[in-house]
């Protein structure tokens, strides 16, 4: 629960919500952007951030990002953080 | 050396190892008479031994696992509590899903949800705010629960319900702060504690100091760390020079993620939710001052706690623990996992008594993934 999973920002769903759409390990999810949010959005984009329980908490490097994947997939984190985006997609689907 | 060649710069990883090994032998580090150190976070504890990190480190290191895992420390109260509002006509009950399977008195969530309760799996405290705008007619609840890295998402999503005027969403809010604990550790004069690996996601919000006082005010060092097991086995070197040193400091060694000051959005959303709790129950621990939060009056119309009359709202619940279940001996060091009287017996991963083996953060959970399952055979 409490590992972040590094993700990349591809693009601003909606500005006043301060939702973006991030690529976690292939699979795209919405987050909100507020806590790494300077000024206009759209500087977001191309972006890697820590995701956590669907707020993007800090801004990385690609090259961290890539090492951290690599550690989460070790510990199995990363399938864990996937299954939970599913189960929330699921979650919302009534099941 | 066996688990070395899993790391991804084993080099690396030899230097570091041999230097720890240096440093220890220098401070007279040694099987019988070791350094105790604590990781605070169960995704470290997970790491120490995912990578074998507990064998491949001097023999005069020892490894105290800490309460760093919010579901291992949820008493039981708290789960009789979600499913009490869960079973209540009308009511989606929202959670993540480590939370799940931690039992209660009678049942865990899981149970509930096969018995007929709308309980529902979230990844995000917004899938349960997007369960309200799609469902006006319910009532949906969403079970707060996680340390500061987790907080500021809660808050946020309650801001965003009151922006929206969203008045059939709530949170059961049991959220708990990290230095509370440690310095409840530190007052118990029972626990021999020499230094601190400190959880590097909750620094990413609150940042290093607020582990000031235990380098100030009881000589401790702490080393914040990062999650790969390069990062724990450097931080675990900080931790053993300041020993060395005669220092005792707040270092960062997760610096790349770690703000020295935390993350200004979430500690100000985390600041105008919530007010800290006269004192929290935790499992294992008891009753700790100032270590949980709650809703603000301003946000009471999303506190379930008010809406639903429960929780502390209504009164403590005194619960006792399962029989025989020892997390609170292991979570504060006192016990190993496979020195349970339960370990492998009447708990296991796939019918757990308590806590410690439900989280895949837990410390039992951790010792029976990766290898406690076969410690326990000699003795069967």
């Amino acid at each position: 629960m409490c590992l972040g999973i590094p993700g990349q920002i591809v693009a601003i769903t909606d500005e006043t919500r301060q939702m973006a759409m991030a690529e976690v390990s292939g699979v795209r999810r919405e987050v909100n952007v507020a806590c790494v949010a300077e000024g206009a959005l759209e500087g977001l984009v191309g972006q890697w951030a820590l995701i956590h329980v669907g707020f993007a908490m800090s801004l990385i490097d690609e090259d961290e990002a890539e090492k951290t994947l690599i550690a989460l997939r070790d510990l199995g984190e990363a399938q864990e953080a996937l299954e939970q985006m599913a189960a929330g997609d699921a979650a919302l689907a009534g099941e | 050396m066996k688990f070395a060649s899993e790391f991804r710069d084993p080099k690396a990883a030899k230097v570091l190892l041999a230097e720890i090994a240096k440093v220890a032998d220098q401070i007279g580090a040694m099987k019988d008479k070791p350094v105790h150190i604590m990781e605070v976070c169960g995704g470290h504890t997970h790491s120490i031994f995912r990578y074998g990190l507990d064998k491949l480190v001097h023999e005069g290191i020892e490894f105290i696992h800490g309460p760093g895992c919010p579901v291992c420390v949820l008493p039981r109260a708290r789960v009789d509590e979600c499913i009490e509002i869960a079973e209540r006509e009308g009511v989606i009950f929202t959670t993540f899903g480590d939370a799940m399977r931690v039992p209660g008195t009678k049942k865990s969530l899981l149970q509930a949800k096969a018995d007929g309760a709308d309980i529902r799996m979230v990844y995000s405290p917004l899938d349960a705010l997007e369960l309200a705008r799609r469902n006006p007619e319910r009532e949906v609840v969403f079970f707060g629960l996680g340390f500061e890295t987790t907080t500021p998402s809660t808050a946020l999503a309650i801001q965003q319900a009151a922006r929206e005027g969203l008045g059939n969403f709530s949170v059961f809010c049991n959220h708990i702060t990290v230095p509370e604990p440690i310095k409840a550790l530190l007052d118990d004069p029972h626990m021999c504690l020499d230094g601190f690996i400190g959880p590097g996601h909750v620094s990413m919000v609150i940042g290093i100091h607020p582990y000031d006082f235990i380098a100030q005010d009881y000589g401790k060092p702490i080393a914040v760390a990062g999650f790969e097991p390069l990062d724990l086995l450097q931080s675990v070197l900080m931790v053993l020079r300041q020993i060395a040193e005669g220092r005792a400091e707040v270092e960062n060694q997760y610096a790349r993620v770690v703000p020295e000051y935390g993350n200004p959005v979430s500690l100000a959303a985390i600041d105008d939710v919530y007010e800290t709790r006269p004192s929290f129950e935790w499992r294992g621990l008891g009753e700790i001052d100032k270590s949980g939060l709650r809703i603000r009056t301003q946000y009471e119309a999303y506190d379930a706690e008010e809406k639903f009359g429960i929780g502390y709202a209504a009164g403590r619940r005194e619960v006792e623990e399962a029989e025989g279940c020892a997390c609170g001996q292991v979570m504060t060091g006192r016990m190993k996992p496979v020195e349970c009287p339960q370990f492998g017996r009447g708990c296991t991963p796939e019918m757990p008594l308590g806590a410690l083996m439900v989280s895949s953060e837990g410390a039992c959970a951790a010792y029976w993934q990766y290898g406690g399952a076969r410690a326990v055979e000699p003795a069967e």
